[in-house]
């Protein structure tokens, strides 16, 4: 076994090598004193082209015929822009053009580079050369000489012996960065609590359910059993920030058989004849749980695949998320249009620190 | 009166580039650097292309970003679709996705341009990737290369970020969806989540700021870092000279292959007009990211089998391999441990990458320089170590598809999903005995090959009517490839000048046992002599 727990001084293994001549510890590594003896470069091999010229005039009528090839993509390529017009709106018309200009420049590529590798592979002198490897620090010499000129520096400058200026200029460096830091909280708006924004949706009471994108009201007799609705609330596309709002009051209804539904005392007024409404934005990191079975009254996320029961309030049956969809509390209006009793009564979306 | 005679005559000699080199020579001194770098060499083999793969492909990409950049507005001012593709016409959409539209469909060769871009993106990273492989199985990052790798490292994660970035601009609804998953993914991290999401996204998401932020990034500051770090990456290729594999007349001091001037010049310069040109026949026949069928970003509607490009995909992968209820209330403060958890697990296993050089130099105490790459079963190890590290990562991969996985294959989605998050556990472990077995058994027939010769296929009858396979002797020179290459024998735990067993010595006792522990003796020349004999 290598014995190299004390930095491996004790041994100097790769000195007393035969064939290893590199400097430095060879640390546990096993030196052979018998090891097999490099044979040295095998001897040369004419290539075909070498031995026989018309093999090399052949290779040389090739290389220089590709380069004519590429001109010829390139030329090809300019035409197809003139020749294919996209500008019908037709996607035949967009297909060809792509294709005609893109299989000219491929050409033209593909040519050049064959011919490049052909040329120095067939004709080129086939003859390897041989660099020699010298270790990659510098010389004793340079060395030495660098550490003088760092000493010499710190002589003459002081940078060591004053430490006060050394000490304090340190700390200057430390500090002239914070203030750049400092300006990128300008990245996000002043006045607004991300925590508050998070906690609030547009939902409230008596806003009326309406589908998502045209935003007309539903009527809860609009509901079949069975059907599902993707809800925005009444007004959403009116706003400045739609999206913004969109993406936490964005909603999904389904109309289920009130005795498939198995809510917790105190919602069970949330729900009406067995409509309900959950948020779509998922809980794990805020996809759209856009998929719903309708067989099982299973919600669906395409994207991390969590899995939620409609028939219990919504839980995680499957899937990285935690928490249940948040459940927006529904009703109906004096006109018979579904209308939401409140906001959501908790944050809706991806989980958050300050959440709680 | 003769310098101007001998000046008219050399003038009269000399041909147009003559002139042309000795005016810049003049005022650069670039003779010196042609003397030093024009006849360097540089060893030959199919695998060190793929580092060269990686930076033709970024050519390509600054090349077609470029011209991008001229049509592409980064935007997310809302506008009316007037473009020439009907099933859009009259949607309301940010500019940025608008003005990809028309790079799509209103600009002649901008879809070419644009998949050209696109599909050299994906040929990036994953050429990266490969060239990252072979270094590692060949142990290329060993000394004096350690930093290289770093860098080269450094550059696999500056490109995936690219990538990411440069994905995200079109602002359509699978890109959005992208965003999406990293605000939530963002928000769970403790303490600092929800103002990082705020700060990013400048305010609520999406808001209106993202794209424009993304687009900064991915046009000029990551393309500085990425054209900064392979400058460095190919300096220390140069002062460090490149690897060559083991190979008669090949040794620690030396390098052969073809000088740059003319041979490898034609072939690397020629090899990127192949790579350019590969992608570009791609871009001609296959569509890369439709973004007209997916629409413009919208928070609620998603399409079934939404993925991201193929190098993300093992961090969402890895967010869907969590059990259900990794999160929970503690202190006031949400937990996400369904983020946190995964979060780790990459940043854990993106750091073990970046360290492994330091790791086995410590552990082996060796400190020469190697030139000379490892073929992979000669490091049982470390090559088994390699396939487990492949094995998690192309697990979480595969996690991306899950739900493609089970429609295309007819299984469940639950069924596929606990077959991976057995498969990350087990699969590793299963995958490092396997191909620690199969490197070791090719090291015996290595062995065996070297002192006995290989199966010639020809039967003789002995006189007393025994019959045996001829064995034919490689000559030397093959011999060599299989008997020259480093071991290592496992560190002997012993106490120190003080007669303590330190805890750190312990540990690097026990990780020279793992990975050195298994292993044949090398060949001697007195093993060949005596070996000959046998048949």
């Amino acid at each position: 076994m290598a014995q190299d727990d004390n930095g491996g001084t004790e041994i100097t293994p790769a000195a007393s090598s035969a064939v290893d001549h590199r400097p430095g510890d060879a640390g546990t590594a096993v030196i052979v004193q018998d090891a097999v003896e490099n044979p040295g470069f095998p001897p040369h091999r004419a290539r075909i082209t070498d031995k026989d010229p018309r093999k090399q005039r052949r290779a040389e009528r090739t290389i220089y015929t590709l380069f004519y090839l590429s001109i010829v993509g390139s030329i090809w390529a300019i035409a197809a822009y003139i020749a294919f017009p996209i500008e019908s709106g037709k996607i035949s018309d967009l297909r060809i053009s792509t294709l005609a200009i893109g299989l000219g420049m491929t050409l033209a590529l593909l040519a050049i580079g064959f011919g490049a590798v052909h040329w120095a592979k067939a004709l080129m002198v086939d003859k390897e050369g041989i660099d020699i490897r010298h270790p990659v620090q510098g010389t004793d010499e340079t060395r030495e000489r660098a550490v003088e000129i760092f000493q010499e520096a710190d002589a003459e400058s002081g940078f060591g012996r004053r430490t006060l200026i050394r000490n304090s200029l340190i700390g200057a460096l430390v500090a002239f960065p914070l203030p750049a830091i400092v300006l990128f909280r300008g990245l996000g708006p002043m006045n607004e609590d991300p925590v508050k924004l998070l906690s609030h949706t547009m939902w409230k009471k008596g806003m009326r359910l309406t589908r998502d994108p045209s935003g007309t009201p539903i009527r809860a007799s609009d509901v079949t059993l069975g059907s599902v609705f993707h809800v925005i609330p009444e007004g959403l596309n009116d706003k400045e920030d739609a999206l913004d709002q969109k993406a936490k009051a964005a909603v999904l209804l389904m109309r289920l058989e009130p005795k498939d539904l198995h809510p917790s005392p105190d919602r069970k007024s949330w729900a009406y004849d067995g409509i309900v409404a959950y948020s779509k934005i998922c809980t794990h990191v805020g996809c759209p749980v856009a998929l719903y079975e309708q067989q099982t009254h299973h919600l669906l996320c395409p994207c991390h695949q969590s899995q939620f029961d409609i028939t219990h309030e919504a839980r995680v049956i499957f899937g990285p998320a935690n928490r249940p969809l948040p459940q927006l509390p529904i009703e109906v209006d004096a006109d018979g249009y579904l209308v939401a009793q409140s906001d959501f009564h908790e944050p809706v979306g991806p989980s958050f620190w300050e959440r709680h | 009166m003769t310098a101007t005679t001998a000046a008219e005559t050399t003038a009269k000699k000399r041909s147009f580039t003559a002139a042309a080199s000795n005016y810049i020579d003049e005022r650069t001194s670039i003779s010196g650097v042609v003397k030093e770098f024009g006849r360097k060499i540089f060893p030959d083999h199919w695998s060190f292309l793929l580092g060269e793969i990686a930076l033709y492909s970024f050519i390509v990409i600054l090349i077609t970003g470029t011209f991008l950049t001229f049509f592409f507005q980064a935007s997310q001012a809302e506008v009316i679709y007037h473009g020439s593709w009907v099933p859009l016409k009259g949607i309301q959409m940010s500019a940025a996705m608008n003005s990809t539209l028309n790079i799509s469909f209103d600009i002649r060769g901008g879809l070419l341009v644009r998949q050209i871009h696109h599909w050299a993106a994906l040929l990036f990273v994953a050429s990266i990737g490969l060239h990252m492989l072979r270094i590692f199985f060949t142990g290329a990052f060993r000394k004096p290369r350690e930093l290289n790798w770093v860098i080269g490292f450094t550059l696999f994660v500056l490109a995936m970020a690219e990538g990411f970035t440069g994905y995200s601009l079109p602002d359509d609804l699978l890109s959005g969806n992208g965003l999406r998953i990293i605000d939530g993914l963002i928000k769970g991290i403790p303490v600092v989540g929800t103002w990082i999401s705020f700060l990013l996204f400048g305010g609520e998401f999406p808001g209106t700021a993202i794209v424009g932020r993304l687009y900064t990034l991915h046009i000029l500051l990551l393309p500085a870092l990425v054209v900064a770090f392979i400058a460095l990456h190919l300096v220390f290729v140069v002062v460090h000279k490149h690897t060559q594999y083991a190979g008669p007349g090949r040794t620690q001091q030396n390098v052969s292959g073809f000088p740059i001037l003319p041979v490898y010049a034609a072939k690397a310069g020629g090899f990127f007009f192949i790579v350019f040109g590969v992608v570009a026949l791609m871009a001609s026949l296959f569509t890369i990211n439709p973004i007209w069928l997916y629409g413009p970003y919208d928070p609620s509607p998603v399409s079934a089998g939404t993925q991201p490009d193929w190098y993300i995909g093992f961090a969402d992968g890895m967010l869907r391999l969590i059990p259900p209820h990794w999160e929970f209330v503690w202190l006031d403060r949400t937990w996400s441990w369904n983020i946190i958890v995964p979060v780790l697990i990459l940043v854990v296993f993106l750091v073990v990458v970046a360290i492994y050089p330091f790791v086995e130099a410590w552990v082996t105490g060796d400190k020469r320089e190697h030139h000379i790459l490892d073929r992979p079963r000669n490091q049982a190890t470390r090559t088994a170590i390699g396939a487990a590290g492949v094995t998690f990562y192309g697990t979480m991969w595969a996690a991306a598809s899950s739900d493609l996985i089970a429609t295309h294959f007819k299984l469940t989605m639950e069924g596929v999903i606990h077959t991976l998050q057995f498969t990350l556990i087990l699969g590793p472990i299963v995958a490092y005995f396997i191909t620690k077995r199969i490197c070791i058994a090719l090291q015996k027939k290595d062995r065996s090959v070297a002192l006995h010769g290989y199966e010639s296929g020809r039967i003789v009858k002995l006189p007393g009517g025994e019959f045996i396979e001829v064995h034919e002797q490689l000559d030397e020179y093959e011999r060599w490839r299989l008997v020259s290459y480093d071991t290592y024998q496992p560190l002997m735990l012993r106490p120190n000048s003080r007669g303590k067993i330190t805890f750190v010595n312990r540990l690097r006792a026990g990780m020279s046992r793992w990975l050195f522990e298994d292993r044949l003796e090398p060949i001697t020349k007195g093993e060949i002599e005596s070996g000959h004999g046998h048949h």
